[in-house]
């Protein structure tokens, strides 16, 4: 492996060398194709915002047709011409809209979009290497992203419209264009897309995994890596071993679609003639969806800990609390969460017995979780909080987390998911525990590590505003959520104006719609802090945050190989914070332990 | 539309508003010192703002809870194991609540007090197993607690036997619509598939063998129709996608699967007639009569009808994305009396007269 023999290298005789610029670099390999982890970190991120921008707007106007609906809005004939014909949305542009937001959201921001740009920004930073173990492969990694983004993006324009069966897309709808025009060539173009994005998701995970057992520098020991690269760690290998079935579930689908194949299709009458498909079971495609569906809610998760973790101790000035038990937490929701998928399918016709399987498991990931939530609580506990907008996203994300999470112990409960199952509560709960607690985590990340990828900082006050606009408006559209949901009200309605036993909940509707609207547009302030301080925001010195770890202490230039001498080696955990016997409250993993300085955290 | 738009220029003017006192409190403070990291003001006021967010979280509980916390699907179900069903639910409500007011109260009130000062140094503390092993036994024991529990009302539920003499009635999805089909004298559904679905003349809609003798006394409607006090088995079957048969009041939720059927068991407790006497159903309607008659009067002034008042009915709703007219796939569902009942089921034709 040529990245391991450069490592070693490292080690021996490159002294003072920056050994990146053998070769001038032209713009095509710098911005371009570049192999560079930093590059394609920035790379991941531009093209995760970019998607966001669209998943939320599309999310901003199927609300405002769930709070007025059948309106005419000026805005709907601009931006989405002849789904709304007069302005009026229609009805199974309607499911489109939900189904691309959530496929959007979920796949293209959450998870690479986050995982995506910290992994690739901070793996090699933070265990103090080069770059990733294969440049090459990331580069096409993310380049088989971008494509997959573009066909998605495109879907939205063929005839018949883009994929409408929701973003579990359950054939048969997703399966029979007469059962919905959206599954045409629309839900065509979402399997491409998404296998390809499976391809790309592939290849980064198995670079991280490979990164991080590989090119630790000296001294760096699975048990002094920061919980970021735990949990970037983790992350991977769920995606390694998830991924791979939705994979085939798609292509399975694609028979089915195109081939005539009946794996999960079975006695269908539409439109007047019954179809040949006999024998298969959409149960299934259920199983095989979800045994990579709920691992990737921690897909979507994990890094955001991750990252909290690392900003928390760091804001706080504190070592992180309990660090054994967070690791124990990680390892302990990644493998629970790859046997918990049936309690998305209590319902659906599947052995009663299996959900009684299935809520045990799913009760059971509660416990992880209020431990990592508890011992975040405890690290904010007599510390010397530097309540930057970072750390204002990372509380809030464990409030989310909280307040999500709690909910779950009725969803996974089998018995109440039998009258929630696919209501507004799950909505709510859904977005709450990943969507917004994702979210805040990249945020957090962004607000952070800005200074490390650009070199400048992003304006505080902006940030704050940012913060609690968010923070506020999350809450007022998430939270009445969950007793409409409690109402019976179930989603995926285009309108609930056909059954009066809803009338009074469209008040609420309003109500949630105005703080999605307002939500929506304060991210502009967001978006206008990013990119203008990409270009004009105050330089940034080396280590801003005061922080621990090794990405702190590499200049920011770009330059192939992190550092410009030797790599920096490691010799104690991330979290010496406010220490006893020290000068200053944070010391560097690089700087050598004191004589007679004890190692206080085991 | 107009308020649509009005609202948005509003939005607008707001976030004007905001970027230009930005703008002010960044001129303010170019003096001071312009690190673009958080100093003691500013760890002061967020931590402030810490407090008022908590504060927010609780009154928008609050006023949830006040507005919209009637709660209309715990308490007062309509069918038997409704009752166990809500009781869990209550537990777990209060349970979450209480973890909810206490974990948001520390979060945020750490958040606040220990907020940034310059010279003062954080405790290094990095680990407690006791606290550690008391946080993760006391979610153990709980969750232990509820799990049990619910199994338990799991497996009552979904044990679908024919003890106690229940009626056999098949629910039967399609785009967009439901049908039911009633096993008739002999309580046995006749056989029935897709492929034997003929629309001619002589129609055979839901598909069933015409050779089949169970078939010939099997009714099929276009609204479903139970007896109080008397157990339904429940089987579905979906002729083009998946639906789902949600009927809310009766706590009772089960997917209709092309190729497959799938099973639920209830017994329903109260008359259409008894649940609309109910003090939360009759607050319900009254509120959303109101509602509507209010909907009425704006709709008359443009000339257009008005709406009907509503009366309360037991439905069947299809919850699971099945197409362009999803949000309106509903079946009225009524309860009434034994005897009622039967009078009503011997007026149907039954499937084998139809020939």
């Amino acid at each position: 492996m040529s990245a391991e023999a450069l490592h070693a290298k490292d080690h021996g005789h490159d002294h003072g060398h920056d050994h990146g610029h053998h070769h001038k670099e032209t713009f095509i390999t710098k911005y371009i194709f570049s192999q560079d982890h930093k590059m394609i970190a920035k790379q991941y991120l531009i093209t995760g915002t970019i998607m966001g921008v669209i998943g939320v707007m599309m999310s901003i106007f199927f609300r405002m047709q769930i709070a007025w609906p059948k309106e005419s809005f000026t805005i709907f004939e601009i931006f989405l011409g002849n789904w709304a014909p007069d302005g009026v949305l229609s009805a199974d542009k309607y499911l489109a809209l939900v189904t691309i937001h959530g496929t959007i959201m979920v796949f293209f921001v959450l998870t690479a979009g986050l995982s995506g740009t910290f992994s690739n920004l901070l793996i090699p930073l933070q265990i103090g290497a080069r770059d990733m173990a294969s440049g090459f492969l990331n580069m096409v990694s993310y380049w088989l992203f971008f494509i997959s983004s573009v066909i998605m993006v495109l879907s939205l324009f063929v005839e018949g419209g883009a994929a409408s069966a929701g973003w579990t897309i359950y054939p048969p709808l997703s399966a029979l264009p007469e059962a919905i025009p959206g599954s045409g060539l629309g839900m065509t173009l979402w399997l491409v897309s998404m296998a390809i994005f499976i391809a790309s998701s592939l290849l980064g995970s198995l670079n991280y995994i490979v990164t991080v057992i590989n090119l630790r520098t000296k001294g760096m020991s699975m048990t002094r890596l920061p919980l970021t690269i735990w949990a970037f760690f983790v992350t991977a290998i769920i995606g390694v071993v998830s991924f791979p079935v939705l994979l085939s579930a798609a292509l399975l689908l694609i028979f089915d679609r195109s081939f005539g194949t009946s794996f999960y299709l079975s006695d269908i009458f539409i439109q007047g003639e019954v179809l040949h498909y006999q024998g298969g079971s959409p149960v299934l495609f259920e199983h095989l969806f979800w045994f990579l569906g709920h691992p990737e809610v921690y897909i979507v998760l994990l890094p955001a800990l991750g990252i909290t973790s690392e900003i928390i101790a760091t804001n706080s000035r504190k070592p992180i609390f309990g660090y054994r038990a967070m690791v124990a937490s990680i390892l302990a929701i990644a493998f629970l969460s790859t046997i918990v998928w049936g309690h998305h399918m209590f319902i659906s016709g599947m052995n009663p017995f299996l959900g009684s399987v299935f809520t045990f498991t799913t009760l059971l990931i509660a416990i992880p979780s209020a431990v990592k939530a508890f011992n975040y609580i405890t690290t904010l506990w007599k510390g010397n909080l530097q309540l930057n907008p970072a750390m204002l996203f990372s509380i809030g994300l464990v409030s989310t987390f909280i307040t999500g999470g709690l909910t779950g112990i009725i969803l996974g409960d089998s018995t109440l998911d039998i009258n929630v199952h696919d209501t507004y509560f799950v909505v709510a709960h859904f977005h709450l525990v990943m969507g917004i607690s994702a979210l805040y985590g990249m945020f957090a990340g962004i607000y952070h590590w800005f200074p490390r990828m650009f070199g400048r900082m992003m304006n505080k006050n902006l940030g704050y505003i940012h913060f609690w606009v968010t923070a506020v408006c999350a809450y007022g559209v998430f939270f009445p959520m969950h007793f409409i949901g409690m109402a019976g009200l179930p989603r995926r309605y285009y309108t609930n104006s056909e059954f009066p036993l809803f009338d009074d909940l469209a008040d609420v509707n309003v109500v949630i719609t105005m703080f999605a609207i307002i939500g929506g547009i304060f991210q502009l302030v967001f978006l206008y802090n990013f990119f203008s301080s990409m270009f004009y925001g105050k330089k940034a010195p080396q280590n801003p945050w005061k922080s621990n770890t090794l990405e702190w202490t590499a200049p920011v230039e770009h330059m192939h190989g992190n550092w410009p001498g030797e790599i920096p080696h490691v010799h104690r955990w991330a979290y010496d914070y406010s220490k006893p016997g020290h000068d200053d409250d944070f010391v560097p993993q690089n700087v050598p332990m004191k004589e007679g300085e004890e190692e206080l955290h085991h | 539309m107009t308020t649509g738009l009005l609202t948005f220029i509003v939005l607008i003017l707001i976030a004007i508003a905001i970027w230009q006192l930005t703008k002010i409190f960044d001129l303010s403070q170019a003096k001071a010192d312009n690190t673009q990291v958080a100093n003691d003001k500013d760890n002061n006021i967020n931590g402030y703002l810490m407090m008022g967010f908590l504060m927010f979280i609780y009154v928008i509980t609050i006023i949830s809870f006040w507005k919209w916390g009637d709660l209309p699907l715990i308490g007062n179900s309509a069918s038997e194991h409704g009752t166990s069903v809500d009781t869990l639910m209550v537990i777990s409500m209060v349970l979450i609540f209480f973890v909810q007011t206490v974990t948001q109260a520390l979060l945020h009130y750490f958040a606040f007090k220990y907020r940034g000062k310059k010279g003062r140094k954080a405790l290094y503390y990095a680990d407690n197993d006791k606290l550690e092993f008391i946080w993760t036994i006391i979610p153990v024991i709980t969750l232990a607690g509820l799990i049990l529990y619910g199994l338990f009302t799991w497996n009552e539920i979904m044990d679908v036997n024919m003890d106690d003499d229940p009626i056999v009635v098949e629910l039967y999805a399609q785009q967009f619509n439901w049908k039911a089909r009633y096993a008739g004298e002999d309580n046995v559904l006749g056989k029935a598939n897709v492929r034997l679905i003929d629309l001619g003349d002589n129609p055979n809609i839901l598909g069933l063998d015409r050779e089949d003798k169970y078939a010939q006394d099997d009714v099929i409607t276009q609204e479903l129709r139970l007896p109080v006090g008397r157990k339904v088995v429940f089987k579905m079957r979906s002729q083009d996608v998946l639906h789902s048969a949600y009927m809310p009041h009766f706590r009772m939720q089960m997917n209709c699967v092309p190729g497959q059927t799938t099973e639920f068991a209830m017994t329903p407790t109260k008359t259409t007639a008894e649940m609309r006497e109910t003090p939360k159903i009759v607050n319900k309607v009254s509120r959303i009569n109101s509602i509507r008659a209010a909907k009425s009067k704006e709709l008359a002034a443009k000339g257009e009808e008005a709406l009907e008042p509503y009366e309360f009915d037991f439905l069947l709703l299809c919850n699971k994305i099945c197409g362009e007219s999803h949000y309106n796939m509903q079946m009225k569902v009524i309860v009434e009396s034994q005897e009622d009942f039967d009078k009503w089921i011997a007026a149907q034709e039954t499937f084998g007269k139809k020939k």
